[in-house]
C-alpha cells in the first residue's frame, strides 16, 4: 500500500459514500468534465454519471440552495465550493435557509458544504480565506476542518451522513502535503471529537488544519528546551469538544490558541471565554493567541509569511507561557 | 374548462383567504397579533388557481401573500391564525411568524423573509425530482421587487440550465412596500425574462382565478413533460399597504380605486353567478360555511397555549430519540 494524500482521502470519501448510498450527489462548478479546480471529483462523473455529478453556473447561492431543496427531497447533496472564499456568496442560503430550518419548521438539511480553504499558496486575498467564524457563529450548522487524511477521509463521510448541514473546509496547502496510509475498511472520524495529536506535561497548544503541523515542530523545538507541549488538533470547530479541551487545560494549566484565521473574532477568543468559565481555577498564566494578522490575506510571498502565524511565533508564546 | 364542483370549490378557496384575512386583519387591531399582519387581498386568484392546478406529490413554496396556496395545500385556517397569535400549537410552535410554515408530508417548503431564496431551493427540489425520475411539479413565486434579487437571476438560470420542472409566478402587483415596478426595472415587462434565460413564459391576468388556473395547468403540463421551467407573470395589484401597520399612502388613489372595480373575488363571483354556475343559495351555503370556519379556528387559536419560554431552547439540531 502506498500512502493516501489529504486530497485523494477526500476523493475516496466522497467516492465511497457515493457507491455506498445512491442518495449521494455532487454539484458545484466544474466537478464534472474538469474533475474539480483541484481534481477532488476526477472520475466521478464518469463513474456516476450526470445526473449525479453535476456542473453547475457559477452560482454559489443556486447551488447551495438546490442542494438545500434536493435535501428536502431526501437527497444527500455534496455542494462544492471551487474555494472556500465564494462561500460568502451563498451567505443567505447557508445560514438563513439551511442552519434555520430543522429550528424552525422541523425539516432537516443534510447536506456538506466543501471547499479548498486557508493561505500558503500565494492565493491572495480571494483565494485564501479562512471563513469558519461565520458559520460558528450560527446555530444549526457543523463546522469541520480536518489536518490529516485519515481525518479528512473519515470526516468527509461523517459529514456526509450527519443529518444536519456541515461545512467542511479543507486546507490547500495539505492537499498533496501530507500524505498516509490509511486503513481498508469503512470508518468516519465522528464530529465534535478533538484529538490529542502529541500528549505533553507543561503546556497545551488548541489548534487546527494547517497550523497542526506548525504545532508540532514547534513542540519539537520546546522539547529541546525541556518545554513539553500538548498539540490538540480540534478537528471539529462547531460544536466545540469542550471535553477534551478542559481535560487538557486541568491537566497543563497552560493554554494557548494557535489559528490561521484572523485575530478578531477568531474561535481563539470563543475558547478563552470557555475555558475561563469552566476551568478558571486551573490555569497559572493567562490563555493566549498566536493567529493571523486582522488583514485581509496578502498575495506577495513576503506579505503572506508575514501574515500567517509560524514556528517562532509559537514558539515566543510557548516560552512566555511556560515562564509563568 | 373546471367542472361546477371545481368552480365551487375555487369559490370557496377564494372566499376562505379573503375571509381568513380579515379575521387576521380584525385580531391585528385589537393587539392579539404579536407580529405584523401581511395579507394577499387582490391577489387571492394567483394564489389559489396556481396551488389548485398541483397534482398531489408536486411541490409548493408559498411566499407571503400566498395563504390561499397553503389553504389549498391542506393547511387549515388554524394553523395560519395560531401562527399569527404566536401560539405553542402552531405548526412551528411558536418558534416563527406568520406564514412561514412548512410541511414536506403536503409538499409544502416554508419560506424565508429574504426574497428570491425560495428559487434556488425549488430549483433543486425540481432537480431532486429529475434524479429520482419521478414526475412532480415545483412551484414556488416572487414578487415584482423579488425580481431584483441574485436568488432570482441564480435561480431560475440554474433551473434553466438543469431543465428541470419548476413554475414560477410573478406576481406583478406593482408595488415593493413604497417602491413602484419603474424604480425597481428599466423593463416592466417581467415575461420577456423567461426569454432571456431561455425558458416558456405566460403573461396573465392574475385578478381572473379561472385564467390562471389555465395558465397554471399549462405550465405545469409543460415542466411536467420535461421540457424545464415555466415563468408565469400574474398581473395584479396590492390592494392594502405592504403590512397592516401601512396604510399604503404612497400608492396614488386612482390606481386602487381602478383595481377595485377588477377586484377578483368580486370577479369570479359575477362569472359564477352570469354564466348560472352557482345559485344564490349555494353561494349563500359556502359563504355560512367559510364564516363558522373562520370562527372556529380563531377561538381554537386563541385558545392555545403560547409556548413555555424554555421551548426556546432545543430541536437545532438533530437529535437521536
Amino acid at each position: 500500500m502506498s500512502p493516501t494524500t489529504y486530497l485523494e482521502a477526500i476523493r475516496q470519501g466522497i467516492w465511497e459514500e457515493m457507491e455506498r448510498d445512491e442518495r449521494v450527489f455532487i454539484l458545484g462548478e466544474d466537478v464534472g468534465i474538469y474533475g474539480g479546480a483541484f481534481k477532488v471529483t476526477e472520475g466521478m462523473l464518469e463513474r456516476f454519471g450526470a445526473h449525479r455529478v453535476i456542473d453547475t453556473p457559477i452560482s454559489e447561492s443556486a447551488i447551495v440552495g438546490a442542494a438545500i431543496g434536493a435535501a428536502y427531497m431526501g437527497l444527500r447533496p455534496i455542494a462544492e465550493m471551487q474555494f472556500i472564499d465564494f462561500i460568502s456568496c451563498a451567505f443567505d442560503q447557508i445560514t438563513n435557509f439551511a442552519a434555520k430550518s430543522r429550528y424552525r419548521w422541523g425539516a432537516g438539511v443534510p447536506m456538506v458544504i466543501r471547499g479548498p480553504s486557508g493561505g500558503g499558496v500565494h492565493g491572495g486575498p480571494f483565494h485564501s480565506q479562512n471563513p469558519e467564524m461565520y458559520f460558528v457563529h450560527t446555530p444549526g450548522l457543523k463546522v469541520v476542518a480536518p489536518s490529516t487524511a485519515y481525518d479528512a477521509k473519515g470526516l468527509i463521510k461523517a459529514a456526509i451522513r450527519d443529518e444536519d448541514p456541515v461545512i467542511y473546509l479543507e486546507h490547500k496547502f495539505l492537499y498533496r502535503r501530507v500524505k498516509e496510509e490509511l486503513p481498508q475498511d469503512d470508518y468516519t472520524v465522528p464530529i465534535g471529537k478533538a484529538v490529542i495529536r502529541r500528549p505533553g506535561r507543561d503546556l497545551v497548544v488548541l489548534t487546527y488544519g494547517a497550523m497542526v503541523y506548525i504545532a508540532m515542530e514547534a513542540a519539537s523545538e520546546l522539547v529541546k528546551e525541556g518545554i513539553d507541549l500538548e498539540v490538540i488538533d480540534l478537528r471539529s470547530l462547531l460544536p466545540l469538544d469542550k471535553e477534551t479541551i478542559l481535560e487538557s487545560v486541568r491537566r497543563n494549566n497552560k493554554v494557548f490558541v494557535l489559528h490561521e484565521d484572523t485575530r478578531t473574532g477568531g474561535i481563539a477568543g470563543e475558547i478563552a471565554a470557555v475555558i475561563c468559565e469552566e476551568a478558571f481555577e486551573y490555569l497559572d498564566g493567562p490563555v493566549l493567541r498566536v493567529t493571523a494578522l486582522d488583514t485581509p490575506v496578502p498575495y506577495s510571498p513576503p506579505l503572506e509569511e508575514f501574515f500567517l502565524p509560524k514556528v517562532p511565533d509559537v514558539l515566543k508564546t510557548a516560552r512566555m507561557l511556560a515562564s509563568y | 374548462m373546471p367542472t361546477k364542483t371545481q368552480l365551487h370549490e375555487l369559490y370557496y378557496w377564494m372566499q376562505l383567504t379573503r375571509i381568513l384575512e380579515e379575521k387576521l386583519v380584525a385580531l391585528y387591531r385589537t393587539g392579539k397579533v404579536v407580529g405584523g399582519v401581511y395579507t394577499g387581498r387582490g391577489q387571492e386568484a394567483i394564489a389559489i388557481g396556481t396551488a389548485y392546478a398541483l397534482e398531489k406529490d408536486d411541490l409548493l413554496a408559498p411566499m407571503i401573500r400566498n395563504l390561499g396556496s397553503l389553504l389549498v395545500r391542506g393547511f387549515c385556517p388554524e394553523d395560519a391564525l395560531a401562527q399569527y397569535l404566536a401560539r405553542a400549537t402552531s405548526p412551528t410552535r411558536g418558534r416563527d411568524c406568520n406564514l412561514h410554515m412548512g410541511d414536506l408530508g403536503k409538499g409544502v417548503i416554508a419560506p424565508i423573509s429574504m426574497l428570491g431564496a425560495l428559487i434556488p431551493v425549488m430549483a433543486g427540489a425540481a432537480l431532486a425530482v429529475k434524479i429520482q425520475k419521478k414526475r412532480s411539479v415545483a412551484l414556488t413565486y416572487i414578487g415584482d421587487g423579488g425580481t431584483s434579487t441574485t436568488d432570482f437571476h441564480e435561480g431560475l438560470n440554474f433551473a434553466a440550465v438543469r431543465k428541470v420542472p419548476l413554475v414560477l409566478v410573478i406576481e406583478n402587483n406593482g408595488w415593493a412596500y413604497s417602491t413602484p415596478v419603474a424604480r425597481q426595472t428599466a423593463n416592466p415587462e417581467f415575461v420577456i425574462r423567461a426569454q432571456a434565460y431561455g425558458v416558456a413564459g405566460f403573461q396573465v391576468d392574475g385578478n381572473d382565478v379561472l385564467a390562471v388556473y389555465e395558465a397554471a395547468c399549462k405550465a405545469m403540463d409543460h415542466a411536467r413533460q420535461g421540457n424545464g421551467p415555466v415563468l408565469i407573470e400574474a398581473k395584479t395589484m396590492r390592494m392594502r399597504g405592504h403590512a397592516e401597520h401601512d396604510d399604503a399612502w404612497y400608492v396614488p388613489r386612482d390606481e386602487i380605486e381602478h383595481w377595485k372595480t377588477r377586484d377578483p373575488v368580486d370577479r369570479f363571483e359575477r362569472y359564477l353567478r352570469e354564466t348560472g354556475s352557482m345559485s344564490e343559495e349555494e353561494r349563500n351555503t359556502i359563504l355560512r360555511r367559510i364564516n363558522g370556519e373562520v370562527d372556529r379556528a380563531a377561538e381554537l387559536a386563541e385558545q392555545g397555549p403560547l409556548p413555555s419560554g424554555e421551548d426556546a431552547a432545543g430541536g437545532v439540531y438533530h437529535e437521536t430519540t
